[in-house]
């Protein structure tokens, strides 16, 4: 079942969209379940396919298909680190590797505590501010320095 | 410096504020063409005279496509506004919309008027979530203040605009793919014809244009076509936003009149990073082909000279190489993005990208075979012009701009099996 | 109409159509993967790019609009060149090795890449592997490797069976066909997708590896299932139906056909086959030649109607017997002095006998539903009964009809229905004549004065005016009465108010046929008022039990309105003869099992519910010592010394019978001289019982069909209540409850199905779980006595994750 917040949700940006077409509002469905529960799992997809009236397969499609989504439970919070091309001439590998060892873990795995996951991502549009990782698809920490990096982390900790 | 179009309010602490926006003339375009109720024929034809190219890459020119909206549809109609900026090295939209989010508002509006549309889309790139939000925050302000919503300023014109965001996927920057999006489907790009002009959004009459696009509407509104055209030069009117990154010490977002050297800019964004030299520059995003730096240094930054000189102008993302760059690894790193964002629905692209990347990666990991560079190019060949969207030329234009000015490095990486910085 | 060039040989083509479709008027062949004609256009393979003058780049040939004047090259160096291009695409990363694919021998990429491959190949990288999935007993994903992404079967389902069973999940390469989380993929149509499927990556689950194309001879049939009468291609190998395809008839099938025609030929090879004639003496059966057997049975019915007279002999027999079995089972019983004859094994409401015009029918050609723009459909399962007119009407309702439905269960057509009444069995009479009498209102009118003065009283509901309305605004109306309205005890007054809701629209009025040889009993004259000796219906024979029955492919707890009166009546007959191709439960109560041979092994005809006569040869030799029913019929013809059994050929048993010319006078829905008058039906007390006959248990060869039998569909009947019955009785679903019909009951499961009407309980017939049960309408009681309770969502999985590719 989803939360009553998530249909909520899901309610207020179906107001977007003609009321015969409920599933445009599929990709902020997933998004809100991903942002209450971490990752979207296949029974998530089948009640977000009920909701709007969606096979479940095209959920499944859509869900599998972009990338930001989780498909496996990630950590609570999940940093996405960009290594596109500008990130990397800026140092992207070093980023990677120096959240790597902070973290103890490699790409698409996550803390053994389940505080952190971290993934690769394409351009996030945002290269002027090279290297760059996005928190939870929500925050973008850009300029990135390994000290930078560690108050990130420290401040992520304490929430 | 600040630019005159979509930099208008860059100078205020906030200067995504509706206040601030009010401040420097906004909605005053829209205004305008609502209280004088300017005819969509005159609008248009304003268009057309400032020579506004599209900015989304393809430079198609703004007016022409309004023009070909069907005008007197019984139906609902649609604008989109294509803000799902992926094409790596450029982030100019964001700042739009960061910074000067009811420009948007105005521009589209006023493009809705036009095109006697009542609704409208912002398909934002997800990762950049705080772009999105402020968007939504703009819009509900707007609305609130009459410039959006039913019966605006009190015109009988109404208007809504809403924002759907994106999440992850490159290739829904491609306009019909971005429609599949927004009905809720994977993003995959639809074979044109028909086109999105008679079979859009819901398979209604759309118009789907970049960010910049809109958001340079209100400038040729408040000052007419003519002075749109002069900031920029013939066929390359305005000015543009260039997203400035990689090697150079300022990198950022800059504003300059279409024509500017290629000098000019570097040196806006605080030349070539300390004590390095310029060896290769992507001029449009990542997919138009490099230019050694030194044939770009005397290159001016507009469609036309960066097209003569083999590349194009694209999205205006300018990503600087110094020598320290092996370009091998910097085409592996790109061919495997497309790789990566290969909707993979048609044959070429779907296998090709595939294909690409690993003949690059193997060049890059000392497994090059005499062959392979032959063997790239001729790949390509077989993608390029085969596929449903551009993605497919996206995959190949890096290869074969890699190949025709540093052949020699691959060449050498072949054969010694290392890099040769 | 416009004029195009290709490959130098000028077409006119339509406006509108594409160069694909100008090349084939052409008679111009472009190599294509993902392009059918019946699918929407997806332009993904770009196997069919062409040259197109004045086009910078070739063009796919199936998604380009032809154009006035376009010239098209499908030859030429450029579009030879693209084609090669994406042949050697499509091959990188699809396994070599077809001499070991099933589909080797059969496969578009195999035949195409012979054309336009390379010969060596430049790729030397490391080849996709997609790990398989399970989706079923009905199609394997063993070899998804070789999937080439053409969408063709995601396409399918989206389209035409109207449920997205397969999807293409992730991109890139990566990109893969699946179902959700493994979810079997067997919805009444399902089979479809192995024959779309240009490659070998979705292959038949029970064919698989069991033969190579080349070792099987195809020969031509027609389905013996539902009253559709789909073309079939059996393909034989070693006398044995290895698989059916469909063979392509637009009019009737189109090229589709459901699972149970495609996959029911398991039950031909079944072991229960009975292969050897059989006689029961003192109490245990014993084989026997064929000429004692009938001896006996000659003996047995000479004996009974000297004895009792021949009116104390009856036959039955199912309408999924061939067209000259039939008509000899009838001349036989009518040639012995008995009227007994009957085919209408499921019908209760026998009150139109001999007053109507001809055979029940559609009442139009199949085509005909396509084009039609309203639909009220009455007491149809539509789906399970009729699969693939369901998707006609499916199809229609895509282009704009508007489909009504009045029934006792709201199941998923998987298509949008306009209005719906769903009502309690006993309801469905008045429920017609409120849409009667809202539709005169609407179209202003005047009924006939009996009509009239009959739906004066009834209230009209807002489903029914809603329902009115919608077929007021038709152009082309079509009513069509389901297999349940047929059944029902009130169904020659649900046919009178549906021909005059029909007539008000000027629409067509029919019968969607339940078997395959529905139409065909009727004209040979297997029903009781057909000749001059006038007989005893089916429900008669078995109220007013008979000392003899001749059962004709027919097993009477299964296929019969009232199981357990049938099998009190057979239990207490003198002599039962059982013609069958099975051994089945007649081993308790009949005297002689006479092996008869189903459709594969004999030629017949079939005439399908548009009246369309349809004969075929036989397949496959007779199993053992197995013969065809008309041969048999016959012999006993001639031991019975009955004039006229001289036959040499079952064509020539067809002549007799049958003048296909000039059919259709003797089609005929109207029934004249029957009043209307819609009186309420039983009492109102209790459950009513909705009674649907499973897909899978419809006739004796697919209840023996092993892959089918092994599908959700299949599955043993529940009994099925809407929630607040449920809550009205205290019981809840994995219950095990008590139902009871008379005296007669049975235990099963509850299973909660907010899709029923109040009032209604669904108890599926034709099941053994339910066989022991009455009439397939009527009250039913549930007791709660010793229910044992199981947990609610046992079969329910946990949240899963997907592995992202
Ligand atoms: C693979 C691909 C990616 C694209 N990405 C973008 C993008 O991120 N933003 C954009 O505005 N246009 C993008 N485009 C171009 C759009 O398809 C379209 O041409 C553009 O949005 C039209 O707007 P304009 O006329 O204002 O430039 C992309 C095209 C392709 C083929
Ligand atoms: S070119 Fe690539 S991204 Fe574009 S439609 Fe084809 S597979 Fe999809
Ligand atoms: S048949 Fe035309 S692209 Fe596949």
């Amino acid at each position: 079942m989803l939360s009553a917040h998530i249909q909520e949700q899901i309610n207020r940006e179906l107001k977007k969209y003609p009321v015969d077409q409920k599933q445009s509002a599929v990709m902020s469905a997933l998004r809100f379940v991903q942002d209450e529960k971490g990752w979207i799992s296949t029974d998530d997809m089948s009640d977000v396919a009920a909701f709007l009236g969606m096979a479940n397969m095209a959920v499944l499609e859509v869900a599998t298909f972009y990338h930001m989504y989780n498909l496996k439970p990630m950590g609570k919070t999940t940093i996405t680190v960009c290594t596109n091309l500008s990130c990397t001439l800026c140092g992207a590998e070093e980023t990677v590797a120096h959240l790597k060892t902070r973290l103890g873990i490699g790409l698409g795995e996550v803390t053994a505590d389940g505080k952190f996951g971290l993934r690769e991502g394409e351009c996030m549009g945002a290269c002027k501010d090279a290297p760059l990782f996005t928190i939870n698809n929500k925050r973008l920490c850009g300029r990135l320095s390994n000290e930078k990096i560690d108050q990130i982390l420290a401040e992520l900790d304490k929430s | 410096m600040r630019g005159p179009v979509t930099q208008t309010t860059m100078d205020f602490e906030q200067p995504w504020t509706l206040e601030n926006y009010l401040k420097v003339g906004g909605y005053q375009a829209l205004r305008r063409v609502l209280t004088e109720k300017m005819s969509p024929d005159a609008i248009i034809a304003e268009v057309k005279v400032s020579a506004l190219r599209g900015r989304g890459g393809a430079g198609f020119p703004t007016g022409l496509k309004w023009s070909f909206m069907p005008r007197n549809f019984a139906g609902d109609k649609y604008i989109v506004c294509n803000s799902d900026e992926g094409e790596p090295g450029t982030c100019k939209d964001w700042d739009i919309m960061l910074y000067n989010p009811h420009l948007l508002i105005e521009g589209m509006a006023i493009a809705a008027y036009t095109m006697n549309v009542k609704t409208g889309y912002n398909y934002v790139h997800g990762e950049i979530f705080e772009a999105y939000e402020r968007m939504e925050e703009a819009c509900e302000l707007a609305r609130a203040a009459g410039f959006l919503g039913d019966d605006i300023m009190g015109t009988g014109f109404s208007f809504d605009l809403h924002n759907h965001l994106g999440y992850g996927a490159y290739v829904c920057g491609e306009e019909t793919a971005l429609l599949e999006s927004i009905e809720g489907k994977k993003g995959q790009p639809r074979f044109k014809p028909p086109f999105p002009a008679s079979f859009g959004l819901y398979g209604k009459p759309t118009t789907i244009n970049n960010t910049e696009t809109f958001a340079s509407i209100p400038y040729i509104i408040n000052n007419g076509g003519r002075a749109f055209l002069e900031l920029g030069k013939p066929n390359n009117g305005g000015t543009k936003l260039f997203s400035v990154s990689g090697h150079v010490n300022n990198p950022g977002n800059f504003e300059v009149p279409m024509g500017t050297p290629f000098a000019k800019l570097l040196e806006m964004a605080g030349g070539v990073r300390n004590g390095h030299t310029i060896k290769a520059v992507i001029p449009g995003g990542s997919s138009m082909p490099v230019i050694p730096g030194e044939i770009m240094m005397d290159l001016t930054m507009d469609y036309d000279s960066i097209l003569k000189a083999g590349s194009g102008l694209g999205s205006g993302a300018v990503i600087v190489m110094d020598e320290t760059v092996c370009m091998v690894r910097a085409l592996e790193r790109l061919s495997y993005f497309y790789h990566e964002e290969s909707c993979g629905q048609c044959t070429p692209c779907r296998e090709g990208t595939g294909w690409l990347y690993r003949i690059v990666h193997r060049i890059e990991h000392g497994q090059g075979r005499k062959e392979d560079l032959d063997l790239l190019l001729s790949v390509g060949e077989n993608i390029a012009g085969r596929t449903i969207c551009a993605l497919g030329e996206a995959a190949v234009w890096p290869v074969q701009g890699m190949l025709r000015h540093f052949r020699a490095e691959f060449e050498y990486h072949i054969e010694h099996k290392r890099c040769l910085v | 109409m416009i004029n195009i060039e290709i490959d130098g040989k000028l077409v006119e083509t339509e406006r509108g159509s594409t160069v694909m479709d100008a090349a084939h008027k052409a008679g111009v062949y472009i190599p294509h993967f993902c392009y059918h004609k019946k699918l929407s256009i997806s332009a993904n393979c770009r196997m069919c790019l062409v040259e197109v003058e004045k086009a910078p780049k070739p063009l796919p040939a199936c998604a380009t609009p032809a154009a006035d004047g376009m010239k098209v090259h499908t030859h030429s160096e450029l579009a030879v060149k693209a084609q090669k291009g994406v042949m050697e695409f499509l091959l990188i990363n699809h396994p070599l090795d077809c001499p070991i694919c099933d589909q080797g021998g059969e496969c578009e990429l195999q035949d195409i890449a012979m054309g336009y491959g390379g010969g060596e190949s430049r790729y030397t990288e490391e080849k996709r592997v997609v790990t398989p999935k399970e989706i079923g007993e009905l199609i394997s994903t063993r070899e998804m490797s070789r999937c080439i992404q053409c969408t063709r079967c995601v396409r399918f389902g989206q389209e035409i069976a109207g449920v997205m069973e397969l999807g293409m999940a992730n991109r890139t390469e990566h990109a893969q066909i699946m179902s959700f989380v493994n979810s079997s993929v067997d919805s009444e149509l399902s089979g479809n997708m192995i024959d779309l499927c240009p490659v070998g990556a979705l292959t038949s689950k029970p064919f698989r590896y069991t033969a190579r194309s080349w070792e099987l001879s195809r020969r031509k049939s027609v389905s013996p299932h539902d009253g559709l009468g789909s073309n079939l291609a059996l393909h034989v190998k070693d006398y044995k139906v290895a698989r059916v395809v469909p063979v392509e008839n637009e009019a009737i099938n189109e090229c589709w056909i459901s699972d149970k025609d495609r996959f029911s030929y398991e039950g031909l090879n079944s072991p229960e086959r009975l292969t050897r004639p059989m006689i029961k003496q003192d109490g245990l059966w014993i084989e026997v030649d064929w000429a004692p057997a009938l001896e006996y049975v000659a003996n047995g019915l000479r004996q009974i109607a000297s004895n009792a007279g021949a009116e104390h002999i009856a036959a039955l027999a199912t309408p999924h017997s061939t067209f000259e079995e039939l008509f000899l089972l009838q001349k036989l019983l009518r040639g012995i002095g008995s009227g007994n004859v009957d085919y209408r094994l499921r019908q209760s409401d026998f009150s139109a006998d001999g007053k109507q015009a001809g055979a029940p029918w559609l009442g139009m050609p199949i085509a005909d539903i396509n084009a039609a723009d309203r639909f009220l459909i009455v007491g149809s399962f539509l789906r399970k009964d009729h699969p693939l007119l369901a998707q006609r009407i499916r199809q229609a309702v895509k282009h704009g009809a508007q489909a009504n439905i009045v029934h006792a269960s709201d199941d998923d057509l998987l298509m949008p229905v306009a209005n719906k009444a769903i009502i309690a069995p006993n309801e469905l009479l008045n429920t017609l004549a409120q849409v009667l009498k809202a539709l005169a209102a609407e179209k202003q009118a005047e009924l006939p004065a009996a009509v009239q003065q009959a739906v004066a009283a009834v209230t009209v509901t807002a489903a029914a005016s809603a329902i009115a309305q919608s077929l007021s605004g038709g152009q082309q109306v079509a009513v069509l009465l389901g297999n349940f309205a047929q059944q029902h005890p009130q169904a020659v007054q649900i046919a009178l108010l549906a021909e005059q809701i029909s007539a008000l629209c000027a629409g067509k009025f029919g019968y969607l046929g339940e078997a395959a040889n529905s139409v065909g009993a009727y004209l040979a004259g297997a029903v009781p008022f057909a000749g001059n000796v006038q007989g005893m219906n089916a429900a008669q024979m078995l109220a007013e039990p008979r000392k003899a029955y001749l059962l004709l492919n027919v097993e009477p707890e299964l296929d019969m309105h009232n199981p357990q009166q049938a099998m009190s009546a057979m239990r207490a007959a003198d002599m039962v003869v059982a013609m069958s191709a099975y051994k089945h439960h007649a081993m308790d109560y009949a005297d002689v099992l006479l092996p008869v041979v189903p459709f594969s092994e004999t030629s017949g005809t079939f005439v399908n519910t548009e009246g369309r006569a349809q004969s075929f040869k036989g397949a496959v030799k007779p199993l053992a010592e197995a013969r065809p029913a008309w041969k048999v019929l016959r012999v006993l013809g001639n031991l019975l010394d009955v004039s006229g059994f001289d036959y040499d050929t079952s064509e020539a048993v067809r002549a007799e019978g049958l003048h296909t010319l000039g059919l259709d006078d003797k089609l005929g829905n109207h029934i004249a001289g029957v009043a209307i008058s819609i009186m309420a039906n039983g009492n109102d007390a209790g459950l009513q019982r909705v009674s649907d006959v499973p897909i899978y248990s419809a006739d004796a060869l697919v209840r023996r069909a092993a892959s089918l039998q092994k599908t959700h569909d299949a599955a043993v009947p529940c009994v099925m209540l809407h929630g607040s019955e449920m809550q009205k009785l205290g019981v809840q679903s994995g219950d095990t409850v008590k139902v009871s019909q008379g005296d007669a009951s049975v235990q099963l499961t509850v299973q909660k199905n907010d899709s029923l009407p109040h009032g209604a309980v669904r108890v599926a017939a034709g099941h053994p779980a339910t066989a022991a049960l009455g009439a397939m309408f009527g009250t039913i009681e549930i007791t709660t006595g010793h229910s044992t309770k199981q947990p609610e969502n046992a079969c329910q999985v946990a949240g899963q994750s997907v592995e992202r590719a």
